[in-house]
């Protein structure tokens, strides 16, 4: 989850030369062969940058001879890790639905790449099903779906985590006590992982837990201002500095 | 219609079938551009602008309503042959030949040169000119107006003849998207204007107070031309798809703030219709309802003001499609609190009837969504040219139905939420049990519901920050829903400090009353 996540581990060299390229020279058609190294880059080392591949796949709208459906594949994983962010829409926005039909009938007059085309279309609907599910809270299906799609996935390291930590932003803007059913539902795990899982919330991110009527367990959120009104409204009642700066030579 | 050149203005036709001669200059053309000329070299802004917006305006009316204007070669000597002089004429002889005429593919492709040449001259920073806004913004909106045109007309495969394609493949580096955007780049950069803005605001820089304008005998032309770029580059990310960048290329103007940007009307609308668009299509609804409502009522209380005026009827457009996406944007997210009466009132004699019909999510409401996105959205383009080997097809309504299709998806996914809604206004508080049951769903599907609810009514800006944009709140305890009732914040605050400075402003007042 998180847009830019490039400050939780030290920028490699790669990385600040892209963040570079990107800001000062975006249209530019030679740094192509870059922002696709930069991807997997991103890949391996589990960081993100969504401006960098926003950037790419503008690139590959200009060009679409030099698309590349793997990385393409691969940025709208990384998209859907961003959730709740609208990465994976921004992505799609940008890819021409003619492109990905030609890049299909071309594979599939290479013989042997036949299954391979079938594969690289499926990929890609594969992938919106997922985000679709994701977009409605239809955590159930969407990790049924994950599991059938795990040679998809699995090219992506953190996936689950990211995802887990998006069901867990959604779950704790709606409630302020979810039942565990719910909660492990969400996020795909039960028995003793969940309880481990729950343990480690509970040390670092302000959880609670008691029990429900039913004798079922029921875990607590801490309060932000989107599940609890109260810490709303004083967000809402703020003034801007600029403002209060009019009245400064009065008071004083 | 494109294949026919009756105005090629390389081939001086005597007597062509149209009649139009390019090397004849009536009198009003020749005295026009001596006094332009000359207004020109002395820095007249003001007679500047007149003869601009007006002059150029009337001549055309009366002389030119279907014809080009007079060749630049049979001007030139009229105003010493400066080059400069010569760039800006033509750039006005194309505008006024798209808005009257239909350009050839040659046409179009002289005048790609034109700009290319007026912008180099500005960006080696060797003009020495203060221009009219209006101008220097009309300068960078028909660039892209031009750039999306060809788009539109390169895409048209089916009708080309040979020589088109030849010309195409010729001269693949007219309107070319990177050349575009790099231009439009290059203005930002060599003119510093986002530094000037930055430093403008510590009170180091005079920009915005002087409207743009050099008073110490300067140029203003690349400094405001780099300014109006950057809503150029909002508006072709726009068109291309690409909202979240469109969205950072306007982040140094601060929109809610009077600026250079609203110095020309054109300008103002042109920003705000495509930042709305853009916070629409990443589901920041309520930015999207606030920034239409606001530019809706500022239309509506100075129209009046802007009837003489060429832009008058493209601003009635803007205006009836911004009422269209405001439409739309409310029916996904009802803040009408927001929409000043006006506005309101407006919209409801619009679109009131269509507004209740959308937010009933049957098939005729998706038609709904579908016929006003399709009315309001801007021209999308296709970047990439064809490879002109395929079957010449007709490619220029993809972009268009990509962007159509992935917004009718989004509607679609939001489809659940309006049945919640009006249960969520009725109660106050509400077992998940028994809100099933009114719902016909099971409680699984309807936990479902309520999260996805709680996602999509939630945006995320651009500092990454998560904003809400419900309208009815909820939270969920259990198995219990509770309604959290939305008063509009009472401003406090707001009030307070008004009175503060009236008062203080009455207070200093007395104390220059002298008592005798």
């Amino acid at each position: 989850m998180g847009r830019e996540m490039t400050n939780q581990k030290p920028q490699s060299e790669m990385s600040y030369t892209v963040q570079q390229l990107v800001s000062v020279n975006p249209y530019n058609p030679d740094i192509l062969p870059d922002l696709e190294n930069y991807v997997n880059e991103q890949v391996s080392s589990q960081t993100y940058s969504s401006n960098a591949n926003l950037c790419l796949l503008r690139l590959y709208q200009f060009e679409p001879e030099r698309m590349s459906t793997q990385i393409v594949a691969r940025i709208l994983i990384k998209a859907l890790m961003a959730m709740p962010a609208p990465d994976f829409s921004l992505c799609l926005f940008l890819i021409p639905e003619r492109v990905m039909r030609t890049e299909w009938v071309l594979v599939l007059w290479k013989g042997w790449g036949m299954t391979i085309g079938m594969q690289m279309e499926d990929q890609f609907k594969t992938l919106i099903v997922l985000s679709h599910y994701l977009e409605t809270a239809r955590f159930r299906q969407f990790w049924d779906e994950a599991a059938k799609s795990r040679h998809i996935l699995e090219v992506v390291p953190g996936f689950e985590q990211a995802i887990q930590a998006y069901a867990i932003h959604v779950l704790s803007i709606a409630y302020q006590k979810v039942p565990r059913s719910v909660l492990a539902e969400a996020i795909n795990i039960e028995g003793l992982v969940l309880d481990k899982f729950i343990e480690h919330h509970i040390t670092n991110s302000g959880w609670a837990i008691e029990k429900n009527q039913n004798k079922g367990q029921l875990i607590i959120f801490p309060h932000n201002e989107f599940n609890d009104p109260e810490l709303k409204k004083s967000a809402a009642d703020g003034i801007p500095l600029e403002n209060i700066t009019r009245i400064l030579p009065i008071l004083g | 219609m494109t294949g026919a050149a009756p105005y090629d203005s390389d081939q001086p036709h005597g007597d062509s079938a149209s009649g139009y001669d390019p090397n004849y200059v009536p009198d009003s053309v020749k005295s026009f551009v001596v006094h332009m000329y000359r207004q020109i070299r002395e820095k007249n802004v003001y007679e500047i602008h007149q003869m601009y917006e007006t002059s150029f305006q009337s001549i055309s009316d009366r002389f030119f309503k279907d014809a080009p204007w007079p060749s630049v070669d049979a001007v030139a000597t009229y105003v010493d042959n400066d080059h400069v002089f010569c760039l800006l004429y033509r750039e006005m002889w194309f505008r006024h030949l798209y808005a009257r005429l239909s350009p050839t593919l040659k046409q179009r492709i002289d005048s790609w040169d034109n700009y290319c040449n007026l912008f180099q001259v500005v960006l080696h920073g060797v003009v020495n000119m203060q221009l009219p806004n209006q101008w220097l913004w009309d300068m960078v909106d028909e660039f892209v107006y031009q750039f999306q045109s060809f788009c539109q007309y390169r895409a048209k495969m089916k009708n080309k003849t040979e020589q088109e394609i030849a010309l195409l493949r010729q001269y693949d580096q007219a309107w070319n998207v990177y050349g575009v955007l790099n231009y439009l780049q290059a203005l930002v950069e060599k003119s510093s204007i986002i530094q000037i803005l930055e430093q403008e605001k510590e009170g180091l820089e005079q920009f915005t107070a002087t409207d743009g304008y050099d008073y110490s005998g300067g140029s203003n032309v690349l400094k405001v031309l780099g300014y109006f770029s950057m809503v150029g580059l909002l508006r072709v990310h726009c068109l291309l798809g690409d909202y979240h960048t469109g969205l950072k290329c306007i982040l140094p103007i601060d929109i809610s703030q009077q600026g250079v940007y609203t110095s020309v009307i054109g300008s103002h609308i042109t920003t705000i219709y495509h930042y709305g668009f853009a916070n629409l299509m990443l589901r920041r609804y309520t930015e999207a309802i606030r920034e239409f409502n606001k530019i809706l009522l500022y239309i509506f209380k100075t129209k009046q003001y802007h009837q003489k005026s060429p832009q008058y009827e493209q601003i009635l457009k803007k205006n009836e499609q911004m009422y269209a996406l405001l439409a739309v944007t409310l029916s996904l997210c009802p803040q009408l609190k927001i929409v000043e009466e006006t506005v309101n009132s407006q919209l409801r004699e619009k679109y009131g009837e269509k507004m209740l019909r959308m937010q009933r999510y049957d098939d005729e409401a998706f038609a709904l969504y579908d016929e006003l996105f399709s009315y309001a959205c801007p021209k999308f383009i296709t970047p990439s040219a064809s490879s002109y080997e395929e079957p010449l097809v007709n490619y220029n309504q993809d972009a268009y139905r990509l962007q159509l299709k992935l917004f009718l998806y989004e509607v679609k996914q939001q489809q659940l939420l309006s049945g919640i809604r009006t249960f969520l206004n009725v109660y106050s508080t509400i077992s998940i049990a028994k809100l099933a049951s009114y719902m016909e769903v099971d409680e699984d599907t309807l936990r479902t519901i309520l999260m996805t609810y709680k996602h999509k009514m939630h945006s995320v800006n651009s500092d990454g920050k998560i904003i809400s944009n419900m309208d009815t709140n909820f939270y969920i305890d259990d198995d219990m829903i509770h309604v959290v009732e939305s008063k509009a914040p009472k401003k406090y605050g707001d009030y307070f400090m008004r009175q503060i400075v009236k008062l203080e402003g009455i207070m200093s007042d007395i104390d220059r009353v002298k008592l005798e």
